[in-house]
């Protein structure tokens, strides 16, 4: 065991460390960055602005091919150039979507016309993409979607309602699945398409979420018309693309972020419980090792997955680990922060409340961690099921036209 | 980056996973301990000759000098098949207590015999209910001669000699060697939870003590407990492995309402947990083992936190394997008891999770001020 770098990725450590050293500013200690505000125009030129400076100098597109701009080289580096950026304070990543799973997936389902035309604008921060999956009706059964897509000669027409959309409202693209068919069984009607923003009849509107702030929309489809060429893959395939990207979704949301045990630390050293510094009581150290075994667990999980990939292998559904350890560990932390403060734990004001009220922010994002990106109850069924080898669960929609599946609405 | 087993111990591995699993079939460890067996002596001098005794042993005083990974690699694999064999006794803490703290003399004296299988030691540090502490240690050494009680001292029946914790004339309890077949002990086989690691009460009444010289305080003790502890995590952890796949390979092949217990989600969900559990564990062991291995400054705290997941996970799956198995697996023939037994047994001996969730606290906050200060 041995936690250097092999000497090719300590070069390539190097090299970003030079990059980030010459063109971001570090980031203070024990600043916790958290957000409660949704992104602003600002924030995303800013981001825009960074995305391109990172792919100018080839640290963007880590494993894609040279000829989009991209390094071919490798998901280490990419995890090496994440960790050396952690370390400063740089606009917030919104290239996910696109760099990270619409393009990826275009390259390997799409023809090469559409990656000629979507791949740089993608990497250099012109354009901003968004996923068009979940419905109101469709999350965990995301195959259970009812969008309509119906072919009018070259083009489609699409009706329908998606929701959960992150950064809907500066996207200039969206990855879109809809129903091309709903005679036969669900999984196989759906069809896969890229969806300009400016189109006319799609509507946006910010969904406000249980903290107060909107980070998610909705997006309104009203008979919008999408040219057959920007259809991604045959038409009934739309699940098989859907399924391409979403493998590279659960490794990108590994991990929840904090308040997580070094945050809740200096707390309890602060905060004092009958006349004592709360560090010293029994029950709050019980749970603060706790939290310690599971963050330090989940610290040296993602190294054995690393290990795995930079020794060429795909880290399978064992990734799922991170996410459902790390987002019930963020709503327990912040749970216990505020009450740790007794009778002001409630107290929300910035000024007041410890690190700007991040307790109680946190308290208030946390039960999305828990649902975005699959649920807890998704995730234990995927480990049951793929890791374990446990039997899939009972379907009764299995086999049955889409149209035939009961609904609860009719 | 490279935090997986070397590929030698990889494939080690493999060569210990066979031979345990043809030496111990399903039920052969149960039906040993129903013999009335002192411990499984035939497989003791089986991994004696495979040279599993001396992994951790210098080549110079016998061993084989595999390493730490080596080391870890094999507990994981005995708390996988559970024999009856005083393995943890005699390695990872008589004999660890003698690589770390003993003489030349010491070294030459016992290591050899260690790693050959012909000699036993155990570690008596317990008098009694509570934790590791200093102030509980009321054996006494005056003028090479101790007195005093230890209880429990796993394999102490079995054991020819054992490191005692005792206090010394002057300062803080030390660590001595006390030969268990001399003149001066007394020893009674008292009952233990776990089946295959019999426990004995020792008395000591003028027994000659030999001290370690390098462990003349309670900070050996406490190093010695360190270092077993990350040991211990990897024998639980593939224990926690051995009760999931036992739950599983149950669920999966009993049917009930037409169907694999398997496939209801309530199990499913409760397995998965305990995968994840698991997992956890078996991380925060592989940390132990890198700091066990580089003698690194996290290894307090990481085997605390090896520690503390590892009995989580162990007792987790040893504990629903019982009730995955349902009536059958209270039976005393599922052997799901080994597991459940063996695991609150694992969880005590070294100190209580109070404790260690004390010590790593304390540990993180030193650590933590240490850090400020420079």
């Amino acid at each position: 065991m041995d936690f250097s770098d092999t000497p090719q990725e300590a070069e390539f450590r190097a090299e970003a460390q030079a990059f980030l050293a010459a063109n971001a500013k570090l980031r203070p200690e024990n600043s916790h960055a958290y957000r409660s505000r949704a992104f602003n125009d600002e924030d995303v030129q800013h981001s825009k602005a960074w995305q391109a400076t990172k792919a100018k100098a080839g640290f963007a597109g880590f494993h894609w091919p040279k000829k989009y701009g991209g390094r071919e080289g490798s998901q280490m580096q990419a995890i090496i150039f994440a960790q050396e950026e952690e370390k400063y304070s740089v606009p917030p990543g919104i290239f996910n979507q696109g760099v990270g799973m619409a393009l990826p997936t275009i390259m390997s389902c799409g023809t090469p016309a559409q990656a000629e035309r979507y791949a740089r604008p993608a990497l250099f921060g012109e354009e901003v993409w968004c996923q068009l999956f979940s419905e109101p009706a469709a999350g965990s059964d995301l195959a259970g979607l009812r969008t309509k897509a119906e072919r009018q000669g070259d083009e489609w027409v699409i009706n329908g309602q998606k929701v959960w959309t992150s950064n809907a409202h500066f996207s200039q693209f969206a990855m879109l699945v809809a129903r091309s068919n709903p005679d036969v069984p669900k999984h196989q009607g759906l069809t896969f398409f890229i969806l300009d923003m400016a189109t006319p009849g799609v509507e946006v509107r910010r969904i406000k979420q249980i903290s107060g702030t909107s980070n998610f929309c909705e997006v309104f489809l009203t008979d919008v018309r999408i040219p057959d060429a920007n259809r991604l893959g045959a038409v009934g395939d739309g699940w098989k693309v859907a399924m391409t990207m979403l493998a590279n979704e659960r490794f990108t949301v590994a991990q929840a972020e904090g308040p997580d045990f070094d945050d809740i630390l200096p707390l309890v050293k602060q905060v004092l419980l009958d006349g004592k510094a709360a560090i010293e009581d029994s029950a709050v150290r019980e749970k603060l090792a706790v939290w310690y075994c599971q963050a330090q667990g989940l610290k040296y999980t993602r190294l054995r997955m690393q290990t795995a990939l930079s020794r060429g292998k795909t880290p399978g559904p064992e990734a799922s680990i991170g996410k459902l350890v790390s987002a019930s560990k963020l709503q327990e932390i912040a749970a216990f922060g505020i009450d740790l403060l007794g009778q002001s734990g409630a107290v929300m004001d910035g000024e007041l409340a410890p690190y700007n009220a991040w307790f109680q922010h946190a308290l208030l994002y946390a039960p999305g961690k828990r649902i975005a990106g699959g649920t807890d109850e998704v995730l234990r069924n995927i480990i049951a099921e793929r890791v374990l080898k446990m039997p899939p669960e009972l379907r009764v929609d299995k086999g049955m036209a889409f149209n035939q599946i009961p609904t609860g609405l009719r | 980056m490279n935090f997986e087993f070397s590929d030698d111990v990889t494939t080690m591995r493999e060569e210990v996973h066979r031979f345990l699993t043809e030496q111990l079939p399903a039920g052969v460890v149960r039906q040993r301990i129903d013999a009335g067996a002192r411990f499984d002596e035939d497989l003791w001098s089986k991994i004696a000759e495979m040279g599993w005794l001396g992994a951790a042993i210098p080549e110079e005083f016998g061993g084989v000098e595999l390493g730490y990974e080596a080391l870890c690699m094999i507990a994981e694999e005995l708390g996988r098949a559970l024999p009856s064999v005083p393995f943890a006794s005699s390695i990872y803490l008589a004999g660890q207590a003698i690589v770390l703290f003993g003489s030349q003399a010491q070294k030459t004296g016992y290591l050899p015999r260690l790693a050959d299988g012909s000699l036993i030691g155990t570690f008596a540090l317990a008098e009694g209910a509570g934790d590791p502490k200093p102030n509980a240690v009321h054996a006494r050494v005056t003028a090479g001669r101790l007195t005093g009680t230890k209880m429990p001292v796993f394999d102490g029946m079995v054991a020819d000699f054992a490191v005692v914790a005792a206090q010394a004339e002057a300062g803080e309890p030390g660590l001595f060697i006390v030969d268990l077949t001399a003149h001066g002990v007394t020893r009674r086989a008292i009952e233990s939870l776990d089946l295959g690691r019999a426990a004995a009460e020792i008395q000591f009444d003028g027994a000659t003590a030999e001290l370690l010289p390098l462990a003349q305080d309670w900070h050996a003790v406490t190093a010695l407990l360190d270092r077993a502890a990350i040991l211990f995590a990897f024998e639980q952890v593939g224990g926690a492995q051995a009760a999931l796949a036992m739950a599983l390979n149950y669920a999966q092949n009993r049917y009930a309402f037409g169907r694999p217990l398997a496939a209801l989600q309530a199990l499913k969900h409760k397995l998965a947990d305990i995968y994840v559990l698991t997992e956890l564990a078996r991380s925060n062991a592989y940390f132990g083992a890198w700091a066990l291995d580089s003698n690194a400054p996290e290894l307090a705290s990481a085997a605390a936190a090896a520690r503390l997941s590892a009995n989580e996970a162990f007792y987790q799956a040893a504990k629903e394997n019982i009730q995955i198995h349902g009536g059958m697996g209270f039976t005393w023939e599922s052997d799901c008891h080994l597991f459940y037994r063996r695991a609150k047994q694992m969880a005590g001996n070294l100190g209580s999770a109070r404790y260690w969730r004390n010590r790593l606290i304390d540990r993180l906050l030193t650590q933590n001020e240490n850090i400020k200060a420079a």
